[in-house]
């Protein structure tokens, strides 16, 4: 309301409304988020050396590892933030609209992780697509968000598709410990966690592992971006269709009222 | 550089989608994120 003219106050139509979704905090977010990104393509494509084993194709790693982290945490923040709708008194719609928002960002990264695993496969394996443990429970998670995002957009109230959606995000995120021991679990033709074994020891090269240290920054980074701009826009979403809504009950009594 | 990459198609061809479907959300995202905010008044957006 500050960018009125001096001794006038503000009319419906002159209600200021120039913010985007970005603040300076996004603006330094996505800065560094690029900056890293940069540094991820230096070192993945340039500084880094080819495999023994693999020769280039492992440079495919340094990107396929950062999507599935991407994906896990975005999940789990999911599962977190759904937990806290529910089971917190206030029921914040704030939580759900967060546990949405990571949700979209994880299903968008499973299908990175996936284009790019099979991309990888044809080169290792010498196919795209094996139903293998991995990339099986994989799939089953891609397709279990695409039915979370499914229910989100269900008809209803907010409060209505938050209850729905965050059952799901708990349930959803069970599938998690599943996808990530399958090839324990299971024999299996991908390779084990290269940094997340269960013996904790990082076995890879010293350049290696750092390219795959400033890719799992890069996306961090990236992450954070996506979920303040999306988690906004979410909000101005709810509160147009609140309007609306609201605009059209007024309309509907005054109809009634003229009868 | 890259040309000197034994499957190069599939590392580049890699890295493009992936940049490239990064590059298009995040830009749909800001755009929508302009389009929302002209409608929505800067008092009842909490992040201002």
């Amino acid at each position: 309301m500050t960018t009125l003219e001096p001794n006038r106050t503000a009319t419906a139509s002159e209600v200021v409304a120039t913010r985007s979704t970005g603040t300076k905090a996004t603006r330094a977010i996505g800065i560094a988020a690029v900056v890293a990104m940069t540094w991820l393509l230096l070192f993945a494509l340039v500084f880094s050396p080819a495999d023994v084993n693999q020769g280039d194709s492992v440079r495919l790693m340094y990107i396929h590892l950062p999507t599935i982290w991407v994906a896990y945490l975005s999940f789990i923040v999911s599962a977190i933030a759904s937990g806290m709708y529910l089971f917190t008194k206030k029921h914040s719609l704030g939580w759900d609209r967060m546990a949405g928002a990571s949700s979209e960002i994880g299903v968008i990264f499973v299908g990175l992780t996936l284009i790019v695993g099979m991309l990888w496969g044809r080169l290792t394996w010498g196919v795209f697509w094996q139903w293998d443990a991995r990339l099986t429970t994989t799939a089953l998670l891609f397709v279990t968000y695409i039915g979370y995002l499914a229910v989100r957009r269900l008809d209803g109230s907010h409060h209505q598709r938050a209850k729905r959606s965050a059952v799901i995000g708990l349930l959803g995120v069970l599938l998690l410990p599943l996808v990530h021991w399958s090839v324990r679990i299971w024999r299996s033709l991908h390779q084990e966690a290269t940094i997340l074994n269960t013996d904790l020891d990082a076995e890879i090269d010293g350049i290696m592992f750092f390219s795959i240290l400033v890719g799992l920054v890069a996306f961090s980074l990236l992450y954070v971006w996506l979920m303040l701009h999306r988690t906004r826009v979410m909000a101005m979403e709810d509160l147009l269709d609140d309007r609306g809504l609201d605009l059209a009950l007024a309309e509907r009594r005054a109809e009634g009222g003229v009868r | 550089m890259i040309a000197f990459f034994e499957d190069a198609g599939f590392i580049v061809t890699s890295y493009v989608v992936t940049f490239a479907a990064i590059g298009a959300i995040a830009w749909r995202l800001v755009r929508t994120g302009r389009k929302l905010g002209k409608q929505v008044p800067d008092d009842e957006k909490y992040w201002t």
